[in-house]
């Protein structure tokens, strides 16, 4: 919880993670909006892939900055010498990132039905539900990544390659279940792929949390 | 001492029988093998295809479970065993894709499609093509091999999800069933059941002794690494 | 008391620590030299608990560092060439976060009077990315010195101060050895380890190849030894 708040508060100061992120988020559901025919039904069509495209990549750059503060002045050291065990340092990073993100995601969400003339309102709760669920997932795998990548070479460019190929079972889910939201499907039809989003949320936390003593060992 | 004399011999026995299964596969896929009556001759391919996924699972298999007893046991062995074992899983899984595409063009009319297994393999291989770039960024040390060993358990514990959220996409199954353990209808001809065990058999020969080979060079690569390090502390 | 005994740590055939066998006395300072690449760093990362050895223990007072590593680092301040802090907090801010870390009980009071006694009393509330290299290490100390530990672990903490910041963290390293604090200091200044050492100790090779009280020499004499230490380590 310390961990967060400090997270939180160090990003309040500069602002320059979630105001990058927002504006790629922004720029890819643009973007989409011109190599499609603005309002076809095509565009219509791929309205959730375009939102999980936005949300990914601007999830990416969030995680890539996550670990980056930790290293630059030996932070992550003075963090694994306090006396508590490693694993709660996994956690609170999480945390902070799913609220990273999701903060980015809830403000990419207006524009992104504006553009798209979605009605949104009715499947707004399922739509939270998915994002967080997914989010979650995101956070758990990126969270891991991001502390190796940020010890590699090339830093920045190993997240994205190791975090996708991984995160496409979650991505998965969440396309499909944020499709049939957009067509006006209730809780009901949705369940299925809220119940393998919590499994797949549940086997990566713990996987991601096991394993993340062995990549802050120096 | 640069080479071990007892498992040089293995990796010259292997070796011998790998040449000698190879040209026998040949002659049984080609020759002795019965042409199969709706798909004809592209069918064979199938004898190269399904060992190749065999091996190529094999090999991400081994690499996780090494990864693991890395982990645990620290000991270098292990994951240089699990980078060999990766790298070969890498290429089969080239093969499998490769030799898929060769078949499914004049039997479905495409090179490609969504199909789950297809889709599985092909995110398997973009899983230890990662792997593989992830070793290539980090330092040769102790670091390096946890941060690939983590990769490569989070890895394969992917694989089945992939699968598993795939097929729950929709019904796009299109790949043949597996003929072995599959239904009643689905088995092999003798002759052809006969040709697939041999070639299966050939090509887990043939992965051992790359594996054999791989581990010596990777071996004499860091007894020569070694050496030029004391000589460059000796010069300075 | 702290016993090393036979500490290793390797990659295959990479070596940081050969062995290493090393006792440092409660209450008194321990300055350790030696050229790069003698596995200073590497020791002190597992003294801090941060690195696991390959083979060998490190035992308190008879226990074991890793068998409650967590009670352990209660009892560990750790001052680096790197300062640990972040930029954009304040100093305040830092400390406080830190504490809460550590679970300091009376959080603010600490806070305050390390504050001053660093001579960081007006600047609390200003961003350490305003701090120069000095300012930032003093705070860096205070953040050390939170929790009271009793055993000091200070990995080149001269690196980068100027002349008036580095005579005052020499003033806090006398401080803390004068309150029995068991101090373990790595640097290259051979004169400034020697002036607050109680004893010294010279790595070469990942093994102790000299150790010796610091009394007993002069800063010439020391300098002495120590190249022809590692002069004579390169040779054999």
């Amino acid at each position: 919880m310390t961990l967060v708040y400090k997270d939180l508060l160090s990003e309040f100061r500069s602002r320059e993670t979630i105001s990058s992120m927002l504006v790629f988020s922004m720029l890819v559901v643009a973007i989409f909006n011109f190599a499609f025919d603005p309002g076809s039904a095509y565009a219509q069509q791929a309205a959730p892939g375009i939102l999980w495209v936005a949300f990914t990549f601007s999830g990416i750059i969030g995680l890539n900055r996550s670990f980056v503060h930790e290293v630059d002045k030996g932070c992550l050291h003075g963090l694994l010498l306090a006396p508590f065990e490693h694993g709660a340092i996994f956690f609170g990073k999480m945390l902070g990132n799913l609220i990273f993100i999701s903060i980015v995601e809830l403000l990419t969400l207006p524009l992104f039905a504006v553009f798209f003339n979605l009605q949104t309102l009715q499947g707004l709760p399922q739509l939270l539900v998915v994002i967080l669920l997914t989010t979650l997932g995101f956070s758990a795998v990126g969270t891991l990544f991001s502390a190796i990548s940020v010890n590699t070479k090339t830093r920045e460019m190993m997240l994205p390659i190791l975090f996708l190929p991984v995160v496409i079972p979650i991505l998965l889910a969440a396309v499909n279940a944020t499709a049939m939201i957009f067509d006006g499907k209730g809780w009901n039809d949705i369940s299925d792929w809220l119940r393998l989003l919590a499994a797949f949320d549940l086997i990566f936390i713990s996987l991601a949390y096991l394993t993340f003593g062995f990549v802050v060992e120096e | 001492m640069l080479t071990d004399s007892k498992s040089q011999r293995v990796e010259n026995v292997l070796g011998l029988l790998l040449f000698l299964g190879m040209l026998m596969t040949l002659y049984n896929v080609f020759i002795y093998a019965p042409t199969e009556k709706s798909m004809g001759d592209v069918q064979r391919i199938f004898y190269f295809h399904v060992p190749s996924a065999f091996i190529a699972f094999l090999g991400f298999l081994v690499c996780a479970g090494y990864s693991v007893a890395f982990l645990i046991k620290r000991n270098h062995r292990y994951d240089r065993v699990a980078y060999v074992s990766a790298e070969i899983g890498v290429l089969f899984s080239t093969i499998v894709l490769i030799t898929g595409m060769i078949w499914a063009r004049p039997i479905w009319q495409t090179w490609w499609t969504w199909d789950p297994r297809l889709t599985t393999m092909f995110i398997l291989w973009f899983l230890y093509i990662a792997y593989l770039m992830l070793r290539n960024f980090t330092g040769e040390d102790e670091r390096g091999a946890r941060f690939a060993a983590v990769f490569a358990i989070i890895a394969s514990a992917d694989v089945p999800i992939v699968y598993m959220s795939i097929r729950w996409w929709g019904d796009r199954m299109m790949h043949p069933k597996p003929v072995l353990m599959g239904d009643e209808d689905s088995g092999l001809a003798p002759e052809m059941l006969y040709t697939f065990l041999f070639a299966l058999a050939v090509f887990l020969i043939l992965y051992f002794y790359l594996m054999m080979l791989r581990l010596r060079q990777e071996r004499t690569a860091e007894i020569l690494n070694s050496m030029k390090k004391n000589l460059a502390l000796h010069e300075e | 008391m702290i016993d090393v005994r036979n500490l290793t740590k390797s990659f295959g055939n990479l070596y940081a620590l050969r062995g290493l066998n090393l006792t440092v006395s409660r209450g008194t300072c321990l300055t350790i030299f030696g050229p790069n690449g003698a596995g200073k760093s590497t020791f002190i990362r597992i003294l801090a608990t941060l690195s696991k050895p390959t083979q060998g223990e490190i035992r308190i007072e008879g226990k074991d560092i890793f068998a409650d590593a967590e009670q352990y680092r209660n009892r560990l301040g750790v001052i680096a060439h790197a300062t640990y802090l972040y930029d954009e907090l304040t100093a305040r801010e830092n400390l406080v976060f830190y504490s809460k870390l550590y679970g300091i009980p009376d959080r603010d009071a600490t806070v305050n009077r390390l504050l001053d006694e660093v001579g960081l009393g007006k600047r609390g509330n200003d961003r350490v990315r305003t701090f120069s290299r000095g300012m930032q290490q003093r705070l860096s100390i205070a953040r050390a010195m939170l929790h009271n530990p009793d055993i000091l672990l200070l990995d080149e903490p001269y690196t980068g101060l100027d002349q008036h910041a580095s005579e005052m963290l020499t003033g806090w390293i006398m401080k803390l050895r004068n309150d029995k604090r068991t101090i373990i200091l790595i640097t290259h200044d051979l004169a400034q380890g020697l002036e607050v050492a109680d004893e010294v100790a010279i790595f070469l090779r990942g093994r102790v190849a000299h150790s010796a009280a610091a009394g007993d020499f002069s800063n010439k004499e020391f300098q002495q030894l120590y190249f022809e230490t590692v002069a004579g380590g390169r040779t054999n």
